[in-house]
């Protein structure tokens, strides 16, 4: 019984123990699987979608064969479907507001006149915004409607501008959300935010599991140090993290044709330190709660954050300064820019370990906060 | 004062627990030579398993301090955990884990190296070979406690603290549970038991029982029932369910408990004892004197303790 001698032996216990109680759990187990896979799918595909024949009011300052050709035109590029004219801008934006309609577009006073004269005028197309995904595509789509024009029933408006190109400038208000977010930001950033969720949520229960079936009295009556009881809640379930990240990736590049440039290699190398962080934050919120339902309060405590300031909903530059403060101290921001990097840039390591050093320092930070607050004892 | 002697398996003073305002072990000394069987009674709620959680290092005395197998409970708990074997009161194993999976388990943290004999060992002894591969959880209550009994032992602790380990179990389990217990202590394991069975009192070699938080008598289970003045008197006649409520009326009674065809009315006031059984001598009512029984003693000793009156079993030690 040296202490060399069996310095393996507890810890091997707890992760078999881990392992067969994982095994019987058929329910947990379906669900650590099954739940990135259903975020991923509803996430993506609402992201993915190219939606067309959107609700839009028009707001007509003129009136003329160029209005009514322009009019057709939006509505032959099939993603906007004109319900109405508003009687003014006034009108118009009560209609965005109350989201009755996607877009209000305002076509200018001398719209004819300029356009005949080849001065370009503009057409304000205001968006709403909060679903960022709708407007693209329709935004794109306003602009190719002027081929329609060119080609279509302007004719007799040639003559009048000779040499000078004619058409119309789209002028785009995104309203409620002035940032852009692609699609192919949010696939890789998903990889974070499910790893997070559910690593979290899965060490935080486990410990506090054996509080409540009792099993903890057994458990701190062995001779087991805090750090083998830690990493035998840990190890086991970096196994199931990294089967989530391959669905995950798996699904990007195939199911989303997220084109995947940098190296996998790479990417899964770094993703155990986002793993272990995440584990260890469970842990760390374990030792406290005194039910499992407690423990899971603290990890979306923890996860909401995590989820609206680390970069993944809105852009982090784009925040106030407390908000990237507060930003840079949750791992998750950094692994964004790990994941974002390698999947969409193709950076390698000497790009990135900017973002790892962070994210290895909270991990040290969080590992060694989590020892200090496990408690031995039942107290 | 924490001296080393080496013949105490445990010895502590003055351990104290509070849970809020409330002080549930209050000041408690034990002193349990090796290789004896110590059962450590007491009535609900009053402390036991709370005292033995201290002495195991699962919780920190609020004041106190002692040795267990020679090292100090304040300071060496992890040492303390490797060499004794602890059975909790509610189920503490993996329900989800087998029979057999659950003894490897606790044989690896221990760093058993012969782990797969141990567990084939304690199977074996179990009489539950048959049942290795069964689910902890579909256990029936009392083969649950023979698993965890078998648990507790299987790194072969020198102190085994044992709570409750017979509670559910059908007597002859019981009796192989106490043939057991006593091969442990010929071979020098120390024993800490507690129970609510009073046939099993008789068979601790020592005894302690505590009353809301104090020891209040202790010693081997003769000296406890002995200083407890207590005496009794069995009464055989007729109509006794009548007689009882009129018995219980009188000053100085501490029980009358109908047995089968008799009635054993027990007090600690001997004189209050003979104006009892002087106030029914009509003849029809045929008495002898009886040993008290443990129930008996114990519901006399809580008795005084709720009555303030705690000059009689403490002076026992
Ligand atoms: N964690 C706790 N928090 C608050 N009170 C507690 C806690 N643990 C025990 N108690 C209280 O301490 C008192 C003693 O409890 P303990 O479990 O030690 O009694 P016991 O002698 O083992 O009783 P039993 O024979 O029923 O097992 C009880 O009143 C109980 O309510
Ligand atoms: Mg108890």
């Amino acid at each position: 019984m040296s202490p060399w001698g069996c310095a393996w032996s507890p810890l091997r216990a707890l992760i078999i123990k881990e392992f067969i109680q994982m095994r019987r759990d058929r329910m947990t187990f379906a669900m650590m699987i099954a739940l990135p896979l259903m975020q991923l799918l509803l996430f993506g595909y609402a992201i993915n979608t190219d939606p067309k024949a959107l609700p839009t009011v028009i707001v007509a300052g003129d009136s003329g064969p160029v209005t009514r050709d322009l009019i057709s035109a939006l509505q032959t590029t099939g993603y906007f479907k004109i319900t109405g004219m508003a009687d003014g801008p006034a009108e118009a934006d009560r209609m965005l507001t109350r989201g009755y309609v996607q877009f209000a577009i305002t076509i200018p006073q001398d719209f004819e006149r300029k356009y005949a004269r080849g001065e370009r005028p503009q057409i304000l197309i205001e968006g709403d915004a909060t679903d960022p995904s709708a407007i693209s595509g329709a935004v794109s789509a306003a602009n190719l409607a002027q081929n329609w024009l060119v080609d279509g029933a302007t004719k007799g408006a040639l003559a009048f501008a000779e040499g000078r190109p004619r058409g119309f400038e789209v002028v785009v208000h995104r309203r409620y959300n002035p940032e852009n977010i692609t699609q192919y930001n949010i696939v890789p950033g998903l990889i974070g935010v499910i790893l997070s969720q559910t690593m979290m949520i899965i060490t935080s229960i486990a410990v506090s599991r054996e509080r409540e079936r009792g099993t903890l009295e057994a458990l701190l009556v062995m001779p087991l140090r805090p750090l083998e009881v830690m990493l035998g809640k840990i190890i086991p379930y970096i196994l199931v993290g990294y089967v989530q990240v391959a669905i995950i990736l798996v699904a990007a590049r195939y199911v989303f044709q997220v084109p995947i440039q940098g190296s996998i290699l790479l990417l899964s190398a770094m993703t155990i330190i986002f793993i272990a962080v995440n584990l260890a934050v469970g842990f760390l919120f374990s030792t406290r709660a005194k039910t499992q339902l407690q423990a899971v309060q603290m990890v979306f405590f923890f996860f909401l954050p995590s989820i609206l300031l680390s970069g993944f909903m809105f852009p982090f530059r784009g925040m106030p300064q407390w908000a990237q403060w507060i930003g840079s101290a949750l791992p998750l921001t950094h692994y964004l820019r790990i994941v974002r990097g390698i999947i969409l840039k193709g950076s390698g390591i000497g790009d990135l370990y900017i973002h790892l050093l962070p994210m290895t320092g909270l991990l040290v930070v969080i590992v060694v906060g989590a020892l200090l607050w496990y408690r031995r004892t039942l107290d | 004062m924490a001296v080393n002697d080496a013949t105490l398996a445990i010895d502590v003073h003055g351990l104290t627990k509070r849970f809020g305002d409330k002080t549930v072990v209050k000041g408690i000394d034990l002193q349990v030579p090796k290789g004896i069987i110590f059962g450590f009674l007491g009535p609900n709620g009053s402390g036991k398993t709370t005292s033995i959680r201290m002495m195991c290092g699962l919780l920190t005395p609020d004041a106190g301090e002692g040795m267990v197998l020679g090292l100090n409970v304040l300071t060496q708990a992890p040492e303390i955990k490797r060499r004794i074997g602890y059975m909790t009161q509610r189920f503490s194993l993996y329900e989800d884990l087998s029979v057999a999976e659950n003894l490897s388990f606790v044989a690896r943290t221990y760093c058993m190296s012969d782990v797969g004999d141990r567990v084939a060992r304690a199977l074996a002894e179990l009489g539950l070979a048959h049942r290795s591969t069964q689910l902890a959880g579909t256990l029936s209550g009392g083969w649950k406690q023979r698993l965890a009994l078998a648990a507790c032992m299987i790194h072969e602790p020198d102190l085994l603290m044992l709570d409750e380990p017979t509670a559910g179990v059908d007597p002859e389990a019981r009796r192989a549970f106490w043939n057991e217990i006593h091969e442990l202590a010929a071979r020098g394991v120390t024993v800490l038991v507690t129970t609510h069975y009073m046939d099993e009192v008789e068979r601790c070699h020592e005894i302690a029982y505590l009353s809301e938080g104090r020891i209040v008598a202790r010693g081997t289970p003769k000296t406890v029932a002995r200083t407890s003045g207590l005496k009794a008197v069995s009464i055989h006649g007729p109509d006794l369910m009548a007689l009882a409520p009129r018995l219980r009326m009188l000053p100085g009674i501490t029980s009358v408990a109908a047995l089968g065809a008799e009635l054993v009315v027990s007090s600690a006031d001997a004189d209050a004892l003979t104006a009892a059984v002087a106030s029914l001598e009509d003849g029809r009512y045929r008495m002898t004197e009886v040993d008290p029984t443990f129930e008996d003693v114990f519901v006399e000793l809580t008795r005084r303790v709720g009555t303030g009156d705690k000059n009689h079993g403490e002076a026992a030690a």
